[in-house]
């Protein structure tokens, strides 16, 4: 790795960009750096000066903070006044090995979320608004400071999962809001993965506001209430009458280590060496789907967003798993969350796309960034 | 008045020709080329502005919607999609030299999966059917925009529609998880499915409020929830404004997204009373209706810290809904503000700005005084929670510099709330109404940027130009596009 950049400002960001001669490796703490395809670059570009927390008024629920801002920080500003970012990003630091959970920008740049996903949505459903630089060297304000905005194109949702090649972001808003005052969970034992993903659809059929639910084979079914707390009570026992059987119960600070562990794929941390993958699939499909894959392929898997999100970890071999993993489905996706190097070289880390839509993300690519000057090549060859 | 572009004289002159060529694809009754047929597609919501279109298009399958955007393509014929014209924007305004592509006859409901909690709609279902083909089973669609009884779900991804419960349940965007569209070029692409965060880029994202520049949405997953047990509202009156915005700020600091929270100002309070008898307060300056869901316990539970808090915010009256009739009662003053306007008022100009929700004693006093500077009533529906802003100008277009004094009070009132860090348009979208405005809020270097993704979509500019962007600039210009031996595609591109 050769030269690495520090802009402390937009305008010397943006006069970076516009000079530079190679391609740059866009990067805030490198947490996630193990994510997606090596990116063929001779210089960072470090983000790391754009922090701090600029703006946060809990009662109008908007942060606004330099996209380098480490989540710690963030998340300890939130919980001083209850609230929280209401997507659940993980820390998904001991899954790569990283030193701390990542920033801001990196959750944005990566579409992170976590458990409750399927109640509140994803990082692309919070951010708000964002400043940064596109490819082209041009100062980009996006979006705003209020949920409710329809002008223009949405450039921060286009953000969202864009890894750092459309543009380098040095300033982001999100959407937050009131932490729940109190959780619980419920374990339901001895389901097999058919039995399960159906307990948990039929629980997000009911009326209990279920904010989590996750399948780990071999641990439980795990159904997560939150809210106040005569009403998590009540929803408990509605719950539990629905499903029946035997129904264990985890308390609030058992429920959020649990759910802490779901998100952060805490449990595929323990062997390094075995690529990781992330499906997101149609939810009653996910168990015949995992069933054709466990039949090729020697894997350990769970499921969260009550069936739609099985995480698989699967032995380092050549392509490890990939044509077996995405033959076993047709609609959905697959990305190659955790890898050697070497393999994600090898191996499409993102669920190839369909030809007119290919050339469409290329199009968008080059719409910001013609050059191919930020991370390129590390969501599509070429992109 | 805003000025729309120069029609093509070219392709008016071929107007028959282009109607047979349309005739060929979508055979029977699916094309419209009688002046006085096309009379009913000449304006959507935003009547001021009228315009009959070139051609109307109605296909019936995905095949046709491809083959016609080809057609259009490869003859250089603008295009302007359409669902059930409700825009308040001009969104769906036609164009003398364009294509009108109505997709009234995509109205069916494809699958609905309660086991995956969504449902599979072609693009021409309104808002409303899509909630009613999963009543009975206890689900609904939450986005609810005033308009949902006409209002297509295509159109709602157009505009990324809102509604009084996207507070607690997001906008349009947040509930849809995926789409089928078709590009100008006819290519058909699908983005998301029944699973969640569509692979790759987030176009999805991009699409949902992309007001019809981009493609032509042909299918629509959307995801569905279950209802509510029980829904409880609370009618506060407060003295000013002031006390109702604080009580606002002090309901969500409390730590409670209520399902809905709107807010009317004196004058709209006074229409909407006049008009539907609901037993609104008239002595007060704000009226806020809170709406707490889900289960009795909890509702029952919030609607005390609400009303606490109102008490504490010296709210001059106070009715907690005692039953669903009241509940509904409370909801139908604001529910028929806009058409009590229109009873007190020949017409009425509906803007749409969005600002910092404590910003708004400010922006009612601004606005205040631009009425008097106008010398045109204003009355307010807000949808507080979320701080967007409905201010009604009151005009008569019989006299005849009262359009253009609304329009130039309504750009105020955008300038207004873009001062104090708000947006042009919460959920209308810009259409032709807010397109000259969006210098205010966007540098000339972020608009480029915007215009370079519509190339990247629509390199030929031919999906509803002369919307959105004050000025068109041919993608060659912008620096990316490939110029095709040395030819500009429109080498003649007004800039307007």
């Amino acid at each position: 790795m050769g030269e690495v950049l520090q802009p402390a400002t937009n305008v010397e960001l943006a006069t970076l960009i516009r000079e530079a001669a190679v391609p740059l490796e866009v990067m805030g703490a490198g947490s996630k750096r193990g994510l997606g395809r090596p990116v063929a670059a001779s210089a960072v570009l470090d983000l790391s000066r754009f922090t701090g927390i600029g703006l946060y008024e809990p009662e109008e629920l908007v942060l606004a903070a330099g996209a380098a801002t480490p989540m710690a920080e963030i998340e300890v500003a939130l919980a001083a006044h209850n609230q929280q970012l209401a997507f659940e990003p993980p820390d998904l630091s001991r899954l790569f090995g990283s030193r701390h959970a990542g920033t801001l920008g990196g959750v944005l740049a990566g579409n992170l979320s976590g458990p409750r996903r399927i109640k509140a949505g994803a990082a692309r459903d919070h951010i708000l608004g964002l400043t940064g630089v596109s490819g082209r060297g041009d100062v980009i304000r996006a979006g705003a400071r209020v949920v409710k905005n329809v002008t223009g194109y949405d450039i921060p949702k286009l953000m969202a999962g864009s890894y750092g090649t459309l543009m380098a972001f040095t300033s982001v808003t999100f959407k937050v809001l009131p932490r729940p005052e109190t959780e619980e969970t419920l374990v339901l034992g001895g389901l097999d993965d058919g039995a399960a993903v159906e307990a948990m659809s039929l629980a997000l059929q009911s009326p209990c506001d279920v904010s989590a639910a996750a399948h780990v084979p071999g641990e439980g079914t795990f159904l997560r209430l939150e809210g106040i707390a005569p009403s998590v009570a009540y929803r408990r026992e509605k719950l539990k009458a629905l499903l029946g059987g035997d129904i264990g119960l985890l308390d609030a600070e058992q429920s959020a280590r649990r759910w802490k562990a779901i998100g952060d794929v805490a449990m595929f941390a323990d062997r390094p060496e075995r690529p990781v993958w992330r499906l997101s699939l149609t939810p009653s499909e996910a168990p015949v789907i995992v069933a054709k894959i466990h039949a090729e392929a020697d894997i350990r898997h769970f499921y969260d967003w009550g069936g739609g999100l099985v995480w698989l970890d699967v032995p380092p071999t050549e392509d490890a798993s990939a044509s077996v993993i995405r033959n076993a489905f047709a609609s959905g996706h697959a990305t190659l969350f955790r890898a050697s190097a070497e393999i994600r070289s090898r191996v499409a880390v993102f669920q190839p796309q369909a030809p007119a839509l290919a050339a469409l993300s290329a199009r968008v690519k080059a719409s910001f960034d013609p050059k191919g000057l930020l991370n390129p090549g590390r969501m599509y060859e070429g992109v | 008045m805003l000025t729309m572009p120069v029609p093509d004289s070219a392709v008016l002159a071929r107007r028959a020709e282009i109607a047979a060529d349309l005739g060929r694809i979508v055979r029977g009754e699916g094309v419209i080329a009688t002046a006085t047929e096309m009379r009913a597609y000449e304006t959507d919501g935003l009547t001021a502005y009228r315009q009959v279109p070139l051609a109307v298009v109605l296909p019936e399958t995905v095949e046709q919607v491809s083959r016609v955007l080809r057609y259009a393509y490869d003859n250089g014929i603008k295009v302007v999609p359409r669902g059930a014209g409700t825009s308040l924007s001009g969104g769906a305004l036609p164009l003398a030299d364009g294509i009108l592509l109505g997709m009234g006859k995509f109205n069916r409901v494809l699958d609905i999966d309660y086991d995956n909690r969504c449902v599979v709609v072609q693009p021409g279902v309104t808002n409303l059917a899509i909630s009613q083909a999963v009543e009975a089973s206890g689900f609904y669609y939450a986005p609810d925009p005033s308009s949902q009884i006409a209002c297509t779900i295509g159109g709602n991804v157009a505009e990324n529609s809102g509604g009084v419960h996207c507070l607690k349940y997001g906008l349009t965007a947040n509930n849809v998880t995926g789409i089928e569209m078709v590009l100008v070029t006819g290519e058909v692409i699908r983005l998301g499915g029944k699973h969640l965060d569509s692979e790759g880029y987030d176009l999805l994202g991009l699409m949902t409020g992309s007001e019809g520049l981009l493609g032509v949405v042909t299918e629509v997953t959307v995801r569905i929830l279950r209802k509510p047990e029980t829904a409880r509202a609370v009618l506060v009156g407060f003295p000013t404004s002031e006390d109702a915005g604080q009580c606002v700020a002090d309901i969500i600091s409390a730590g409670i997204i209520p399902g809905g929270m709107e807010m009317m100002d004196r004058p709209a309070i006074h229409a909407v009373e006049e008009f539907v008898h609901a037993g609104y307060p008239l002595d007060v300056e704000a009226l806020l209706i809170v709406e707490l869901d889900g289960p009795k316990v909890e509702v029952d539970r919030l609607i005390e810290r609400v009303s606490r808090i109102a008490r504490e915010n010296r709210s001059a009256t106070l009715r907690v809904s005692n039953s669903e009739d009241e509940r509904l009662l409370f909801w139908t003053g604001r529910k028929a503000a806009f058409p009590a306007v229109g009873r007190i008022s020949p017409d009425y100009l509906c803007m749409d700005g969005t600002i910092p929700r404590k910003r708004l004693p400010e922006v009612l006093k601004g606005m205040a005084q631009l009425s008097r500077t106008h010398g045109l009533a204003v009355a307010n529906v807000f949808h507080a929670g979320d701080g967007n802003l409905h201010p009604l100008i009151l005009y008569d277009a019989n006299n005849a510099d009262e359009l253009d004094r609304a329009e130039k009070f309504g750009a105020d009132i955008l300038r207004l709330c873009v001062k104090v860090g708000g947006v042009l348009t919460g959920e209308h979208g810009v259409g032709i109404e807010k397109r000259d405005l969006m210098p205010e809020m966007f540098s000339a270097i972020e608009l480029d940027q915007q215009m370079r993704i519509k190339c990247a979509f629509d390199e030929r500019g031919l999906l509803n130009p002369g919307k959105v962007f004050p000025v068109l600039r041919r993608c060659a210009e912008l620096g990316r596009m490939h110029v095709r031996g040395g030819q500009l595609p429109f080498p003649d591109i007004p800039r307007f």
